[in-house]
């Protein structure tokens, strides 16, 4: 039955389509072929979902052989959620970045750089169905490379010198994570994430596994951009092709931190005495720094894409604090604001591919008054920066409402956190107010109001996601469920 | 000697560090990717070193013969691997190096980052 094989299916169709694509004469084709094989990706996850959410955690034995000595994919409610935003964004990012994408990208070298999105979709994919540590090495690296050459792929030679820094970081990371997963095979044996927390009762509190406790998070955290381990992210996300940012920003780094939860919860969380403790220790003062100190720098940004950049490692603080809580409701905060954070942003880098497409550039400056040259587009940026900030009736409105419950629950100075919460939120509706009064109060460089929207469909699409904004405000039972599943995994067990 | 046992394991860390600090304090971008050929390394050699058992061979079964010590041959697969993923890395690398000095006649990032601010 083609359904038992559904999760080898999600990471073997975009990656055997992506050779494919690199075939095809054309850009307009590759396109096809790409944004073909995504739809069909995210019609697997929501399928996949499906059987989740139906009956339970989904095993796969690839090849026939059994884990652990055999290599395992596992999807659970936690995979699931972040299989449909990879493949989600992916989709929505192609369907909606064809003219954006046709500027940006040589048509010589278009089914190339297709070819390389559809691998990173597939690593990716890959990360959040794997069972073992080493595969998700691989498939963070798979997701890497084509990730930089997605980056790089553009016209803007600030772009080349920006995935360099981001391609160091991302190595030390990936090797960090590397080392980390060799001191927990030297003492367990195994690389399966069940059987390594089965194993680790048995070593636990040895140097070697507090070693790698240390490499693994430090080295996830660098590719989570974590703050003040962020460095690479904003030059990154702001020079990309813009059609490529609303992919990368929407998930990228999403999934990294899925690992990162997926090891210290699944693995280390009640094998490793103190380990839960030292968690939050470590990355609630990070997490706080960020959501605060990345907020103010992002008042100060000139570029819109760059704000956005600096905005998505506040977001990424706020996640990182809800899961340094180390609570039911802390972890339930965490992947829901994954999920609605993604949805947000998403929308907000569909709304730029969008203004650069008709004012060529994402600078403030020449984005003068562009909500009356282009009032749809606007008005659908205004919804998700609304959802960014949390605004009642949004789906960021749940996530901030879960993480504010769970800080006040936490024993430590709940008080405290609350407070630059409401400031980081605060200051986010800062920083996008003054891009509301830019677009809508100033005059157009030219000085005359001429209308030049976007075309219909893209238009009718960036609607969507903005619509979807507000749906998953008011009836947010998809994500509830899926992070509801995905919690009692991470704080249980798989067996 | 307990040091000598653990040769291995400090020429890991060692190397480890020098790949880590040239990464940080050089300017030259192909000595970065150097730098990051050695930091790889050191890993590749760590998970070698810990496959290894005294007197342990490779691990095969042979018949009539009893009793042999076989090293681990995970660990080697898996670094087979990581040795696949580190060129691929420093192919990519070199790779925008290459195109970085086609754009700015230059391969220091000191001087890339002051071009990038005049313009």
């Amino acid at each position: 039955m083609l359904a038992d094989h559904l999760p080898a299916l999600q990471v073997a169709l975009p990656l055997l389509t992506a050779p494919l694509v690199i075939l095809l004469r054309t850009g307009f084709l590759a396109w096809l072929v790409a944004l073909l094989a995504s739809l069909c990706s995210l019609g697997l996850a929501m399928l996949l979902t499906a059987t989740v959410l139906e009956t339970g955690t989904q095993h796969y034995a690839v090849g026939g052989w059994l884990p652990p000595m055999g290599i395992g994919l596992t999807v659970d409610g936690l995979s699931a959620l972040v299989l449909l935003l990879i493949t989600g964004a992916s989709s929505l990012a192609l369907a909606g970045g064809r003219l954006s994408l046709r500027k940006d990208i040589d048509n010589r070298r278009a089914p190339m750089f297709y070819g390389a999105w559809l691998i990173s979709m597939a690593g990716l994919c890959g990360i959040a169905v794997a069972g073992d540590a080493f595969n998700v090495f691989v498939f963070m690296e798979i997701s890497a490379l084509a990730t930089y050459v997605l980056i790089a792929g553009g016209r803007d030679r600030r772009a080349l010198s920006a995935v360099f820094k981001y391609l160091i970081i991302g190595t030390i990371g990936a090797t960090f994570y590397l080392i980390g997963v060799g001191f927990l095979y030297m003492m367990t044996g195994t690389l399966n994430f069940a059987d390594i927390a089965l194993r680790l009762d048995e070593v636990t509190e040895t140097r070697p596994i507090v070693i790698a406790a240390g490499f693994i998070t430090i080295g996830l955290a660098l590719k989570a951009a974590i703050f003040p381990l962020h460095v690479w992210l904003p030059r990154a996300y702001t020079y990309a092709p813009n059609a490529a940012t609303v992919f990368i920003a929407a998930c990228s780094t999403k999934v990294v931190i899925y690992v990162l939860l997926r090891f210290n919860f699944e693995v280390f969380h009640g094998n490793l005495p103190g380990h839960t403790d030292l968690f939050g220790v470590f990355i609630i003062p990070l997490a706080l720094a960020g959501i605060v100190l990345a907020s103010a720098i992002a008042i100060f940004q000139t570029n819109l894409k760059t704000m956005l950049a600096f905005s998505s490692v506040a977001q990424i603080g706020y996640i990182a604090l809800a899961a340094g809580l180390t609570s039911e409701a802390g972890l339930m905060a965490a992947l829901l604001h994954m999920f609605n954070h993604a949805l947000a942003k998403g929308t907000l880098f569909l709304c730029v591919v969008a203004f650069v497409l008709t004012s060529g550039s994402a600078s403030m400056d020449s984005l003068r008054g562009i909500g009356k040259r282009m009032p749809w587009t606007m008005a659908a940026f205004l919804v998700a920066g609304l959802s960014l900030v949390g605004v009642p009736g949004t789906a960021g409105f749940i996530s901030k409402w879960y993480l504010v419950v769970a800080v006040i629950g936490w024993d430590g100075w709940g008080a405290a956190l609350v407070a630059a919460i409401v400031i980081s939120s605060l200051m986010a509706v800062v920083y996008l107010w003054r891009f509301v009064e830019l677009a809508y109060y100033s005059e157009p460089p030219g000085g005359e109001v001429v209308p030049m929207e976007v075309s219909r469909p893209l238009r009718c699409l960036i609607w969507f996601a903005a619509l979807a904004n507000i749906y998953f405000g008011l009836f947010p039972q998809l994500p509830l469920a899926l992070a509801r599943s995905g919690t009692e995994t991470l704080l249980g067990g798989l067996f | 000697m307990k040091f000598l046992g653990l040769f291995n394991y400090w020429v890991f860390a060692i190397l480890l560090v020098i790949g880590l600090y040239a990464l940080i304090t050089k300017h030259n971008l192909v000595k970065k990717i150097m730098a990051l050929a050695i930091f790889q390394s050191a890993v590749f050699l760590f998970f070698i070193t810990m496959s290894k058992i005294e007197g342990g061979t490779a691990p095969i079964v042979q018949a009539g013969v009893s009793g042999q010590v076989f090293s681990n041959p995970l660990p080697q697969v898996l670094i087979l691997t990581a040795i696949v993923v580190g060129i691929s890395t420093t192919a990519l690398g070199l790779a925008i190096v290459v195109r970085l000095y086609e754009e700015y006649g230059t391969i220091e990032d000191d001087e890339i980052l002051a071009l990038d601010r005049k313009a």
